[in-house]
């Protein structure tokens, strides 16, 4: 097939578009001089002062624990939409269902920020539940967008897994519930583990939709960061970056290595 | 059997109804609050909003509804800069996505296909990375003082620092940057599926390459050009961070206004219609991308 020179330099201008920022700051993570851009030796100091920030870590621990939660309440709803979506075919509300699952997609953040916070101090006035906001509030946000994306992985999975095993284990006489524990969760399971994942790291980058649902006392990592680097760049934050970039290459490639034994 | 039969079909109806009451009510509902909520007069107080609807002492209900906070954005020219600016800066983002995404996508699709799976994997990594992080990156860069001006100073190609931290310049880069995989993933799906036979018909026919791109390749992979350009573009219109970090004061864009107005001026129901308002702008490209997904996965169902 055509494959020009031209095309090729272009994808590597692409590519190296993409790289270069994140290399540049994993680089300055070590830089010595509190002068970010300019490069006064190396050294780790910024890893040591960020180890011992304890804003950063209170905040991250929360980060994570949020995380947790909502990657897997989302796990849950996305695999239940994503059920009927594939097996249930035709029923009245379908459109209404696609539409709503699919819509925090692409939804800007800013809109679904403002419209649970609306939601939640109007479910307050009326019933007294939620007591305030923090924990509860940011992770049912989070669910919410973590199930649409846990949907179109599990769906696409789901669509192509072979049916005939399941009746084969209808046929002997296992219960559907039997069934989908015993056959369809093992089948799908990879898609269900890329969906947490992918549930769980959205959650743990999250600014624009916790601002408006996060109280006084639930400072996720993102906001705390988000509010330290608009005052400009800190050193700090190129370490934390470095750190978050090489968990997220370990895990990815870890992932990779696994699927790729599988195939072979 | 008729009771196993019965709970299958409640089971069923179980399965279908966690996840769409769940949607219901932590996202549907939301929305008509807030269309509820841009109808009404704003106060002092907590909430800071009217009630919509009183409870008149007869036990009628009554409606109140009133205009006023989307006349006043009409009227506000910070408001209508902001409108145009928004769907002007992503419109642009969106387009330069595709300059540079498209020939990634083709890139890859044309690479050997041992070499395909991890080139993608390439792309797709930066968009588990936070993107926070990813967009903070470029201050550094960017700045007065950044790693860009003392390399093109220390080549001599500039004497004075090029002023682009805190400009437009800044925010069309970020937002390139940070919603570039976006655009080449759909991308590459659909080129991946064109079939080469149809380049090699089009050459055999004395087609030159150019010319067999514009007839054949371009516009088979219009579903992706569609979808990947909706996934940058409605978020883009509504984008929070990168103006907040990128961007300088006259960047005004609707993500900002609305959270200033919300958190600042706590004026609810004018950033309820700020958010009415953005929605009206993109129902369109939200409907048509939903569309276009539909088809497409009846046609992988098929």
């Amino acid at each position: 097939m055509h494959r020009s020179p031209a095309l090729l330099a272009a994808m590597f201008v692409g590519f190296a578009f993409l790289y270069a920022p994140i290399a540049l700051l994993m680089v300055y993570s070590f830089n010595a001089s509190r002068e970010v851009s300019v490069w006064g030796g190396f050294s780790t100091k910024w890893y040591g002062e960020l180890l011992q920030n304890q804003a950063y870590l209170d905040a991250a621990w929360l980060s994570l624990k949020i995380a947790a939660t909502s990657a897997t309440g989302a796990l849950v709803l996305g695999t239940l939409a994503a059920l009927v979506l594939v097996r249930y075919g035709r029923f009245r509300g379908r459109m209404v269902f696609n539409g709503l699952i699919t819509a925090p997609l692409v939804m800007p953040e800013i809109i679904l920020g403002l419209a649970m916070l609306l939601l939640f101090v109007a479910l307050e006035d009326l019933t007294g539940w939620p007591d305030g906001r923090g924990f509860t509030t940011i992770a049912i946000v989070h669910t919410t967008v973590g199930m649409a994306y846990a949907t179109v992985v599990i769906r696409s999975r789901l669509a192509q897994m072979d049916e005939s095993l399941e009746e084969a284990a209808m046929d002997l006489g296992a219960r559907p519930v039997k069934v989908f524990f015993l056959i369809t969760i093992p089948v799908i399971a990879p898609s269900l583990a890329a969906a947490w994942l992918l549930a769980f790291t959205l959650s743990l980058d999250d600014v624009v939709a916790t601002q408006f649902v996060s109280g006084p006392g639930s400072t996720t990592l993102p906001i705390e960061v988000f509010s330290s680097v608009r005052l400009g760049v800190s050193p700090q934050v190129n370490a934390l970056g470095t750190i978050i970039v090489v968990a997220v290459a370990v895990v990815i490639g870890l992932v990779w290595r696994l699927s790729a034994g599988k195939r072979r | 059997m008729r009771v196993a039969g019965t709970h299958r079909e409640l089971g069923r109806r179980l399965v279908l109804a966690v996840p769409y009451v769940w949607l219901l009510v932590f996202f549907l509902a939301p929305l008509l609050i807030v269309g509820k909520i841009s109808l009404s007069e704003s106060r002092l107080g907590i909430p800071p909003y009217e009630p919509l609807i009183d409870w008149a002492q007869s036990g009628l209900a009554m409606v109140k509804v009133s205009l006023n906070n989307y006349v006043l954005l009409f009227e506000d020219d910070l408001y209508v800069q902001a409108y145009i600016q928004s769907l002007t800066i992503a419109g642009i983002s969106t387009f330069l996505c595709l300059l540079i995404g498209y020939p990634m996508a083709l890139g890859i699709a044309r690479a050997p296909e041992k070499a395909r799976g991890p080139l993608l994997l390439l792309v797709i990594v930066p968009f588990w990375t936070s993107f926070l992080i990813r967009v903070y990156s470029w201050m550094s860069i960017l700045r007065d003082e950044g790693i860009l001006n003392h390399a093109l100073m220390a080549v001599g190609l500039i004497d004075e620092p090029l002023i682009i931290l805190n400009t437009d310049w800044a925010v069309y880069v970020g937002i390139v940057y940070s919603y570039l995989p976006f655009m080449v993933l759909p991308l590459y799906a659909s080129l991946e599926k064109l079939d080469p036979s149809l380049l090699e018909a089009a050459a055999d026919l004395g087609a030159r390459p150019v010319r067999a791109f514009i007839a054949v390749t371009l516009p088979l992979s219009l579903p992706g050009i569609v979808a990947g350009s909706m996934l940058v573009f409605v978020p883009a219109v509504g984008e929070y961070v990168i103006p907040s970090l990128l961007g300088g004061g006259d960047t005004q864009m609707l993500g900002k206004a609305l959270w200033d107005v919300f958190a600042q001026t706590r004026d609810w129901p004018a950033a309820s219609a700020l958010a009415m308002a953005m929605l009206a702008a993109l129902v369109l490209p939200i409907a048509l991308f939903q569309r276009l997904q539909t088809r497409l996965e009846e046609e992988e169902n098929r």
